[in-house]
């Protein structure tokens, strides 16, 4: 597994990203700067790190969705390569055209800081394969704009090709209602583009690896991501 | 040439900061307002004084990064 992480003006969460795929792989990734034109050769996996790349001027990752770097991203999804988008990643995917709708300001205004369940969706995917479907998983999330919205058909089109990989719940695994954290719609907490190869989630699965730090819920994505790897 | 970009929330999208400025609004005790959405506005000095040239590169401007299309409007004036 070669992984590389993007790393723009603004971005603080690329080496807790760095140090979850080193756990899992055993690979330190690549680190790539914003304005360079490509990745390494190689590259398996491209990842988008959390943070507030242009001080979320404009709109949440929408300087960062057009950077230099991006072009070679697009390249490298339009090839079938892996890409992982984490919380203001997850928002530059949308702002880039790789993933279908828009990240809203939280419907109660507030920026949101804790920890929360979420529902595994499917594991038969790239990202999810070391997860049980329909697992209920507790990660953490730290955001202000991650109310997800899309127009009627295209949510229909998610929901319809299976393209919902998370959603937020209950520690029991119930779905929606008080556990929906930031209003979005069918409470999705991120999706996959149509070839599956892309994931875009605003949660923070990298901070849960160690058990120091409060779980290791998040450890079976870069794990998945590893086992694929290695196939 | 000046010109001025408006940038608006398409109808339907939900604007959680316009409604909050709306209640805000309401108690202020600001009569006679109905509803609030926010929006943002771009002043844009252009070189030159060919305004087609200056209309079709702002309306560039507007589709690459000034707007995101999905949810927002824009509008350009050339003054």
């Amino acid at each position: 597994m070669k992984a590389a992480v993007i790393v723009f003006p603004g971005s603080n969460r690329e080496r807790d990203i760095g140090r979850a795929l080193h756990q899992a792989t055993g690979r330190e990734p690549a680190y790539v700067w914003h304005a360079d034109h490509d990745l390494p050769a190689g590259t398996d996996l491209a990842v988008l790190p959390g943070g507030f790349s242009y001080g979320d001027y404009l709109r949440c990752g929408a300087i960062a969705g057009r950077a230099n770097v991006m072009d070679a991203v697009r390249a490298h999804a339009a090839r079938g390569g892996f890409v992982l988008g984490v919380c203001n990643g997850f928002q530059i995917l949308v702002e880039s055209g790789l993933l279908p709708g828009v990240l809203m300001r939280n419907a109660d205004l507030r920026f949101v800081c804790k920890m929360q369940h979420l529902r595994v969706e499917r594991g038969d995917t790239v990202f999810t394969n070391a997860y049980t479907p329909g697992q209920t998983i507790e990660v953490c999330i730290a955001h202000g704009e991650g109310n997800y919205i899309a127009d009627p058909d295209t949510l229909a089109r998610l929901e319809g090709d299976g393209r919902v990989a998370f959603r937020y719940c209950d520690a029991n695994g119930t779905v929606g209602g008080k556990a929906n954290p930031n209003g979005s719609l069918n409470d999705i907490a991120g999706i996959y583009s149509d070839k599956f190869n892309v994931l875009g989630m605003m949660p923070h699965p990298e901070n849960l690896i160690d058990p120091l730090a409060g779980g290791t819920d998040g450890r079976a994505l870069f794990e998945s991501l590893a086992v694929r790897a290695a196939a | 040439m000046k010109a001025r970009v408006t940038v608006t929330l398409k109808t339907g999208v939900l604007d959680p900061q316009g409604k909050a400025i709306e209640g805000a609004l309401r108690s202020l005790g600001v009569d006679g307002v109905d509803s609030v959405r926010q929006g943002k506005v771009f002043d844009i000095e252009i070189a030159g004084s060919d305004k087609a040239a200056a209309e079709a590169s702002l309306k560039l401007a507007c589709e690459k990064l000034l707007a995101n299309t999905v949810i927002e409007n824009y509008r350009i004036e050339i003054a």
